[in-house]
């Protein structure tokens, strides 16, 4: 038996996610957001969350997946790591579980078109539910914001 | 008693008093004549001593008395300054620092002073001319600590009731005996403390005052005072306090002074072990003792306490950033009010903005500080360098008084220090190249601060040799920090730049004092992170000039505030010359540049819906255009807005750790609809 981790879970294209509880500063609902010029297409641009300027990024752009149009439902994540916060627009954020560390697998080369370096691993939870876990450091990975990799799917 | 709080006020004297101390030898080392300056150099040691002398620092205060002992000389006309005192006075001083420094970080302020004080002696004696600075004097002799045990009063105490009783002060042993029925005989002794500390200095208490504050003494305990007061005054004042049996008091002259250190010595092997095993807690006492003497002192003398008080920056910083909050809600209560149109509204935000914009101007000034506090170093270590390689160097320091954030004068000190040393190594010729170029043999540097806009400008100028720009060259390529082929393409601008990058040198040989390649780039590096720039003017045979560019504050600027089709944007007021409309046909097409005519001059003109890749606003669509004119040192332009909306003061906020070095954008404010807008950085926007 492993240890217990508290996980936010949401969904980007039909797959569930997971970020550590404690990696997550907040969750919000879509705001008004400022266009930052000569960055890269997924840094949707920078909203104002109760007075601190904060990046914002579309995961789905990031992991080179269709960018969709927002719904009722898209949430920003907010989240520090790594001395930076920055807020990841999702389809969906709908729950905390607890997972068993031990459950957690090392992710298979290429999950849902997503690279597996920015994986954490593949957590099973509840009735047979599959949960990827985020890898952050990678994901906001800034050496790789200029220039994105293309998938070889 | 919390020795801590008299500990910060005691370092920050200090320092203020080895300041002084420095800048007075300084001026004396150009006017050697001046005896003004000697008195003034020898009240700061003078007080210097005893601050140290009743907070315990034993080293501190005997070398502090060596050199007290110097000036005292030279202060009568019986000795005249030269080289070798200033040297050894200066080394004295840079011991002293070091050992204040020690004190700051907790340490006990303890160093090997004994070769120091050795010449000191020497010099006051007269032979060192002769036999230099030799180790004539026992080391033993002049250590004060040694005599601490077995002696009643210690060598360093003996030196100073010596000089007051020289100087024609009252010295007085006193021996107080409390009641024997008296119930609170630790306060008694505290009034007897008291008392003696309104009216003197306490030397040395028998037993020590921790001892007499805990009630561990029998009856009786004798104090070595000096007072203001006459003996009879002191007897009868004395005997006023309460539930004092007896008091005697004896005015000590040299003879009494030196049959009672004899008696004592006498009395030393019996009573050693004892004092040994008392050493510490005496230390720890004496401390004790002067501490309330020295406050006693400062309460009876306000008047030389300045009126400022100590505030922790962080609670500056806390106050900035509500302050921030509030002007972000003030805004928007100003917009709020312009909707509603009610007069009693209107006013009252208006009003509301005018003790605002008076808070964020005291708010800003709090955190001020004049650059003089990083300045005036320099010329001590100018002087030092000089004389180390051998230059005769004239530091001209002007616009001390220029004020800066207190973050940004953290941070410039060491940058400066390196501009200052290449100047002084690389950029100064020796006496003997000055002459051969024609040159006064004395070399120049100016340090210069100044304001302008919102921007501070420091620059070090000096008239030496100048950057040479073909060993400049060499040694890049060399290097490797430039190839052949891109040196050939590098305008004069770029090759001063080059002494800038990581990794250059062009001293052909290194001396410590710079020239190890390291220190240049750091300067530009640290400049920048401080979001300013570093440029260098150089013309060969007639010196260099680096100019420092600082921003003013960190905080809150006033900015214009334009739109371009949905999206808003600010642009820092420093930068703006003018704003205005043009007409289409009033562009020009210089070798495809687009340039519009202003004020005789003809300038660029930039569209920022091309800079900021504007998704909805195209100024090619319409007949007439708003511009902003800006500038960037000499250099102007003029940029293409959609539309203006107005000035406003505006709270700078990074974008974060995650978008960095964005063209063109140099940060975020957010306005009063708690919109984020970006703040255009012009001077990426001048060529």
């Amino acid at each position: 038996m492993g240890e217990e981790l508290k996980v936010i879970v949401f969904t980007l294209a039909h797959e569930e996610y997971g970020i550590e509880v404690d990696k997550v500063r907040t969750i919000e609902r879509l705001a008004p957001i400022t266009r930052v010029p000569k960055t890269p297409s997924f840094i949707k641009g920078v909203i104002n969350l109760r007075g601190i300027v904060v990046p914002v990024i579309d995961l789905r752009g990031r992991f080179g997946l269709p960018e969709s149009t927002t719904t009722e439902n898209s949430r920003i994540i907010v989240v520090a790591a790594a001395d930076m916060e920055v807020g990841f627009i999702v389809d969906s954020a709908n729950d905390v579980v607890d997972i068993d560390t031990d459950t957690i697998d090392l992710p298979p080369e290429i999950v849902g078109g997503i690279k597996a370096k920015y994986l954490r691993g593949i957590a099973k939870f509840g009735d047979n539910r599959l949960l990827i876990m985020l890898n952050l450091s990678e994901v906001l990975n800034k050496s790789e914001i200029i220039q994105l990799e293309q998938l070889e799917v | 008693m919390d020795m801590n709080a008299y500990l910060s006020m005691f370092i920050d004297e200090s320092n203020d008093h080895l300041q002084s101390l420095n800048e007075n030898l300084l001026r004396l080392e150009s006017d050697p004549e001046d005896l003004s300056i000697v008195q003034s150099i020898f009240r700061s040691a003078h007080t210097l001593k005893g601050m140290s002398a009743t907070m315990g620092y034993e080293d501190l205060a005997s070398l502090t008395h060596e050199m007290e002992n110097v000036l005292d000389l030279v202060r009568n006309s019986k000795l005249k300054m030269d080289s070798f005192i200033f040297d050894t006075l200066f080394k004295g001083l840079d011991a002293l620092e070091a050992m204040v420094q020690d004190i700051v970080g907790g340490g006990t302020g303890k160093a090997d002073v004994t070769s120091l004080v050795a010449s000191l002696q020497s010099i006051v004696k007269g032979d060192y001319k002769t036999s230099g600075a030799s180790a004539a004097v026992s080391p033993a002799a002049t250590n004060g600590q040694q005599a601490t045990g077995p002696a009643l009063l210690d060598e360093f105490q003996t030196s100073v009731i010596q000089q007051s009783i020289d100087s024609g002060h009252n010295v007085y042993f006193i021996e107080v005996e409390v009641r024997e029925d008296c119930v609170l005989k630790a306060v008694r002794a505290y009034m007897v403390f008291d008392l003696l500390g309104k009216n003197g200095d306490i030397i040395k208490s028998e037993p020590p005052v921790t001892d007499l504050e805990q009630d561990k003494f029998d009856r009786s305990f004798t104090v070595f005072t000096i007072s203001t007061l006459s003996q009879q005054e002191l007897e009868t004042q004395l005997s006023a306090i309460s539930e004092i049996e007896k008091v005697s008091v004896a005015l000590l002259d040299l003879e009494s002074l030196a049959m009672l250190n004899n008696a004592a010595k006498e009395q030393s092997p019996a009573a050693a072990p004892v004092q040994v095993e008392a050493a510490a807690k005496e230390e720890a006492s004496k401390q004790v003792t002067t501490a309330r003497s020295q406050a006693a002192a400062a309460s009876a003398a306000p008047a030389a306490v300045s009126k400022t008080i100590r505030v922790d920056i962080d609670r500056l910083d806390a106050l900035m950033n509500l302050f921030s909050e509030l002007l972000i809600d003030r805004v928007r209560l100003e917009q709020l009010s312009s909707e509603i149109r009610r007069n009693d509204l209107t006013e009252t935000v208006e009003h509301m903005t005018r003790v605002s914009s008076d808070l964020q101007n005291i708010v800003l000034k709090l955190r001020m500080v004049p650059v003089d506090s990083v300045f005036n170093r320099f010329p001590r270590m100018i002087r030092d360098l000089a004389k180390s390689l051998d230059k005769k160097i004239d530091l001209v320091i002007t616009g001390a008084d220029t004020e800066l954030d207190r973050t940004v004068i953290d941070e410039i000190g060491d940058p400066l220090v390196h501009l200052l040393r290449n100047s002084v190594d690389h950029g100064i010729e020796t006496v003997g190249e000055r002459i051969a170029a024609g040159k006064s043999e004395t070399g120049t540097i100016n340090l210069r601060a100044y304001h302008s806009g919102n921007h501070v400008f420091i620059e070090v100028e000096e008239d030496g040799r100048g950057v040479n720009q073909e060993k400049v060259l060499q040694t890049a390529i060399k290097n490797g920090v430039v190839t052949e082929e891109q040196s050939k393409q590098l305008t004069s601008e770029d090759i001063n730049m080059l002494i800038f990058a990581p990794g250059f040198s062009t001293a052909d040989k290194i001396s410590d004092i710079s020239g190890r390649g390291v220190g240049l780039d750091v300067v530009k590096s640290k400049i920048t992170s401080l979001g300013g720039n570093v440029t260098i003017d150089s013309v060969q045979g007639r010196g260099t000039k680096f100019a420092v560019q600082l921003p003013l504050t960190l905080s809150i600027i006033s900015a214009m505030l334009i739109k371009l089709g949905s999206e808003k944007y600010a642009i820092p007021l420093t930068s703006i010359v003018e704003t205005g409309i043009i007409q289409k046909e009033q562009i020009l097409n210089v070798h495809g540049n687009r340039m519009i005519h202003f004020r005789n001059a003809v300038i660029p003109l930039v569209s920022l819906s091309k800079v900021l890749e504007s998704p909805d606003f195209n100024e090619h669509n319409e007949s007439e255009t708003e511009i902003v004119v800006i500038r960037k040192g000499d250099k102007w332009a003029a940029v293409t807005v959609d539309e203006f909306i107005g000035q406003s003061e505006i709270v700078l906020k990074t974008l974060g750790k995650y978008l960095t070095n964005i063209e063109a954008i140099s940060g975020a404010t957010i306005l009063g609809d708690g919109q984020v807008a970006l703040i255009i950085d012009p001077n990426a926007l001048i060529k």
